[in-house]
């Protein structure tokens, strides 16, 4: 395959079968491989996608400064974008994120601006939205509202799962800025409506929870809940025994979002088969590991990897 | 065995800082009448017009009950329901 330039490249990635995790010859689940972008995360469709969207509209011109919310990925993408582009970028990390997403965001030439743990990617959010007001020629893409976030996974992720695996029951995306599971669920409501779309949102230590008051929580404007049917909790002990089975199992090395969303997956699988169902289950791979080696998921025993996950921004 | 509730810091003024209580009913709405009449305030937190408020989320075995019928979902001894406010999250 060859492309005029790296961000040509973003998307069509593999979808592969997972012989041994499946339950049931019946029923079968097929990963997405969105490792396999060109900085190492589904957040490349996104950050195309907004940037793009953005020339179009005329609010990002030549030389501009971006400003974006971001626990890591998003910012990664942004910055390659951007410095593929000519602009400049600012994200607000929680402090409670991995080394390397600080690492990585540094070399692809981003700056960075700490925003407390306590309260985690909500407190991000804050803090971007009052300099966003501080400074109105900085231009915030924002992802938890920006319908070309779901865009880029309604015109990209979404359809070339259907050509790939036509005979598709349901799709197990991580919730976050719930754009994949926006973007993929109309795309599917529309074109496939049997298929189930299912939801794996991770379930953090008490710190992330830590609000001063309910009234402070926060649901980010692309949701609709009209476009998922199911949603799932998972909490950092069953998503790093599902990072470590995949690895194990079928040799795929994932990030720890990725355990999440493999947990849902497997529950709705387990369904299925107790339902004497025929399904065939597709789910997304984030990213992969390497950006959570230093969180120690990867090693030691679950115990361990549990408790030095509480706090974190794991996903 | 009784149904473990779990309970985010934000409300643990009504439970007296316990972060799990006992909870008991057939569906989400017992449950909840039950923990009001154990911990009274708390209802008025988690519910608005007869449902969960924007901002509270609750699960039942890691299922979102506005998912599995709501607050008329069953819950049984055994069941874990956990209690959480919204906030942004995930690989963002």
């Amino acid at each position: 395959m060859r492309f005029d330039s790296l961000i040509d490249s973003v998307g069509g990635t593999p979808l592969v079968g997972l012989p041994n995790l499946s339950p049931t010859p019946d029923v079968r689940l097929w990963a997405k491989l969105e490792d396999q972008n060109p900085t190492g995360s589904i957040k490349d469709r996104a950050a195309l996608s907004m940037i793009l969207r953005a020339e179009q509209d005329g609010r990002l011109t030549p030389g501009a400064t971006i400003l974006e919310p971001t626990s890591g990925n998003t910012g990664i993408s942004l910055a390659m974008v951007a410095s593929q582009r000519g602009y400049q970028l600012i994200c607000v990390m929680p402090e409670n994120t991995s080394i390397e997403r600080t690492q990585l965001l540094t070399m692809w030439g981003a700056q960075i601006i700490p925003s407390p743990a306590a309260g985690g990617s909500n407190e991000a959010v804050r803090v971007a939205k009052g300099l966003a007001a501080e400074h109105p020629d900085w231009v915030m893409l924002y992802q938890y509202g920006n319908p070309a976030n779901a865009d880029a996974h309604y015109e990209g992720t979404a359809p070339e799962i259907l050509a790939d695996l036509p005979e598709i029951t349901h799709f197990v995306g991580g919730l976050g800025t719930t754009g994949t599971l926006m973007g993929v669920g109309r795309f599917f409501r529309e074109h496939k409506p049997e298929v189930r779309i299912v939801a794996a949102e991770p379930r953090y230590g008490e710190l992330v929870y830590g609000l001063r008051n309910l009234d402070e929580g926060f649901v980010p404007e692309l949701y609709d809940a009209s476009l998922i049917d199911s949603r799932f909790s998972v909490g950092p002990r069953d998503a790093v025994r599902r990072v470590r089975e995949l690895i194990a199992s079928e040799g795929i090395f994932a990030g720890i979002s990725t355990g999440a969303i493999l947990h849902a997956a497997l529950a709705q699988a387990a369904k299925c088969v107790k339902a004497g169902e025929t399904a065939d289950i597709a789910f997304v791979v984030a990213d992969g590991g390497w950006k959570y080696l230093s969180t120690g998921a990867y090693e030691g025993t679950l115990d361990e990897a549990e408790d030095t996950l509480d706090g974190q921004l794991w996903a | 065995m009784a149904i473990e509730v779990r309970i985010p810091t934000i409300l643990r003024t009504y439970t007296g800082g316990e972060r799990a209580v006992e909870g008991s009913g057939a569906t989400v709405t017992e449950l909840i009448d039950k923990l009001e009449v154990d911990h009274p305030g708390i209802q008025e937190r988690l519910l608005e017009n007869g449902e969960a408020r924007r901002f509270v989320n609750i699960y039942v075995n890691d299922e979102d009950i506005r998912f599995t019928g709501g607050l008329d979902t069953a819950v049984a001894d055994g069941d874990t329901v956990v209690i959480l406010p919204a906030v942004a999250g995930g690989a963002a």
